[in-house]
């Protein structure tokens, strides 16, 4: 039998609905595989019995015709997502062995759907980070290396254990979660397919506050087909979660294939940057001239604030972020440490259970919004949010269907190596994916080539608000004639 | 603008976020980078335009005021470190 391991999840879906093999056995697979794969540290928790559990019943509804759109499919999920009975920790020490007694509205309707839950998945504490080095658990090490090096690289982050497993072949898709890239850096850093859909698309409702206004849910998969698959199940209104949309979900899978002839796509002057690697300037006109063949239309457009949106995100969230981690005090959940009065044991507990990007955001945040300073920072950087929004309707309105960038300025780095005093050094990295948050509209990061040491490099496609399909068409032309990119096994 | 060391420590309360001595100069160090790096935002004329409020324009959603939950104290206090009963146990707040 093939390695059920290195299928596709639409080719997976298609072996259980011809009977070729059980989700029980291709659960099995997946669990020796992640057990064959702890030196990635990409699970921070497996949960075998309950995956094994959940494929029976996988099989015994596939069996009656009822198996669902994702029946006896073996995900991991990112432990930002709370799962009912099982530990959901953000990978901070402050939630200690937090079990919730609830499930997240993005898990709930996977399982709807027949899913199966393989375990949970590294990522920077509080999705803070941009390589997965944050985590209180430890980095996640990326399964690709450069040529002729054994030195380990990051996976990116935040959703680092979702990109690292999904590449890996340790599960056939995986959530994430995106509030400044952290879907599509990390997508980008592992050869594979990750899509932050438009905010409001996938319900907040049970994933770990970061930043309320930009975090938004997403699914990563090793091929565009799968991420479309993954998606229309995750999407969809919640009455839970205020800022969800109410607008149908459509089968996305259907973009797939579908002509791009005539589309107009934006080459943005502004992401050309001073000093950018001649590699990532070859792969996007690469990844252009692709999308021309297609039939597509290529026009240069402007987005004339896109250099503000890197220190404007750097405002908004860790803002956000203050407010929202306000809630970890020891009392409710989570890790305590005492102290002589209530406020001693405040601030004990949380110097003790939040690591040092957290504390550092969550203190900007804190400085940002005191008195006195509210207005020439918070106010003004939701000024410039107004202006990078406006930049990009204003392109779509000239007949724009979608943006082409690069979606990193540089392929997967060491661990260790952007760890250094600067904080500044490792934010850039979100530099072409921050702008989408701000703007709260939809991107996709499809692989799209090599850089010169042979890690896998990606493109972002842009799109208009609720127009994910337009993003899987397109790039579905990218992951045809850029082929797939699987990382030679060095690991267990 | 840049924070001295007075300044931090202050953030630190406000944050409630204990820190030592010895923390202090190198976390100044880290704001004030960042805030070096934000301090560009200053030169973006923002005369007239309005702070972003709701990223996608729709009406604030709102539910019928009626207790839709509720009757689940032990699931609510199950994670607390410190509990009694349905209570949350913390140190002594008022003499």
């Amino acid at each position: 039998m093939t390695d059920l391991t290195s299928l596709t999840l639409a080719e997976a879906r298609d072996g259980l609905a011809h009977k070729t093999f059980t989700s029980v056995e291709l659960t099995d697979a997946h669990l020796a595989a992640m057990e064959g794969a702890r030196a990635l540290n990409a699970y921070v928790l497996e949960t075998p019995d309950q995956a094994r559990a959940m494929a029976r019943d996988a099989d015994a509804k596939i069996a009656k015709g009822e198996g669902g759109p994702l029946g006896g499919i073996p995900l991991g999920i990112k432990d930002l997502f709370a799962t009912r009975d099982v530990r959901t920790t953000a990978c901070s020490k402050i939630l200690g062995d937090f079990k919730p007694p609830y499930e997240s509205t993005v898990t709930t309707q996977l399982w709807r759907d027949g899913a199966v839950m393989l375990g949970k998945l590294n990522n920077d504490e509080f999705a803070m980070g941009s390589s997965n080095e944050t985590s209180c658990f430890g980095p996640v090490v990326n399964p690709w290396r450069r040529e002729g090096s054994d030195a380990k690289l990051v996976p990116g982050g935040s959703s680092g254990g979702s990109a690292s497993a999904v590449a890996a072949g340790l599960c056939l898709g995986a959530t994430g979660t995106d509030t400044g890239g952290s879907i599509r850096q990390p997508a980008a850093f592992t050869g594979i397919v990750g899509i932050k859909p438009t905010y409001g698309r996938c319900s907040r409702w049970g994933i770990v506050a970061f930043a309320s206004s930009l975090d938004q849910a997403g699914p990563f998969a090793r091929t565009v087909r799968d991420t479309a698959i993954l998606l229309r199940s995750m999407a969809g209104h919640d009455p839970k979660d205020t800022t969800s949309v109410d607008c149908a979900v459509p089968d996305y899978e259907a973009a797939i294939g579908k002509s791009v002839k005539g589309l107009r796509i934006g080459i943005p002057k502004e992401y050309r940057l001073d000093g950018m690697s001649s590699e990532i300037d070859r792969l996007w006109s690469q990844g252009a001239e692709w999308l021309k063949a297609a039939g597509a239309e290529l026009v240069e457009v402007s987005l004339p604030h896109t250099k503000y949106a890197l220190p404007a995100y750097y405002i908004v969230a860790p803002a956000e972020a203050s407010s929202n981690l306000a809630r970890y005090d020891g009392v409710r959940y989570g890790a305590r440490v005492d102290g002589n009065n209530i406020v001693e044991m405040y601030e004990n507990t949380r110097a003790a259970g939040f690591g040092a990007e957290v504390k550092r955001r969550v203190m900007i945040g804190t400085y940002v919004l005191s008195a006195g300073y509210y207005d020439a920072y918070y106010l003004r950087a939701q000024k410039v949010r107004t202006l990078i929004k406006k930049d990009f309707e204003d392109c779509f309105a000239q007949g724009v269907h979608a943006i082409l960038t690069p979606a990193t300025p540089s392929a997967a780095f060491g661990i260790g190596e952007k760890t250094g005093a600067d904080p500044i050094e490792m934010y850039l990295n979100d530099i072409f994916t921050v702008t989408v948050n701000m703007a709260g509209l939809p991107g996709i990061a499809v692989p799209a080539g090599k850089d010169a040491q042979g890690l896998p490099l990606g493109l972002q496609l842009i799109g208009r608000p609720f127009d994910e399909e337009t993003l899987f068409s397109l790039g579905e032309v990218i992951e045809q004639a850029a082929g797939h990119f699987t990382p030679t096994r060095w690991w267990g | 603008m840049s924070v001295d060391a007075a300044t931090v420590r202050r953030i630190a309360h406000l944050a409630r976020i204990a820190v030592t001595d010895a923390e202090v100069p190198h976390l100044q160090g880290e704001l004030n980078a960042i805030l070096a790096f934000v301090e560009q935002l200053s030169e973006v004329n923002v005369e007239g335009v309005e702070p972003m409020t709701s990223v996608t324009p729709m009406e604030m959603k709102k539910r019928a005021d009626v207790v839709n939950d509720g009757e689940i104290a032990d699931a609510v206090v199950a994670n607390a470190p410190a509990r009694e009963d349905h209570f949350f146990v913390v140190p002594k707040v008022v003499e």
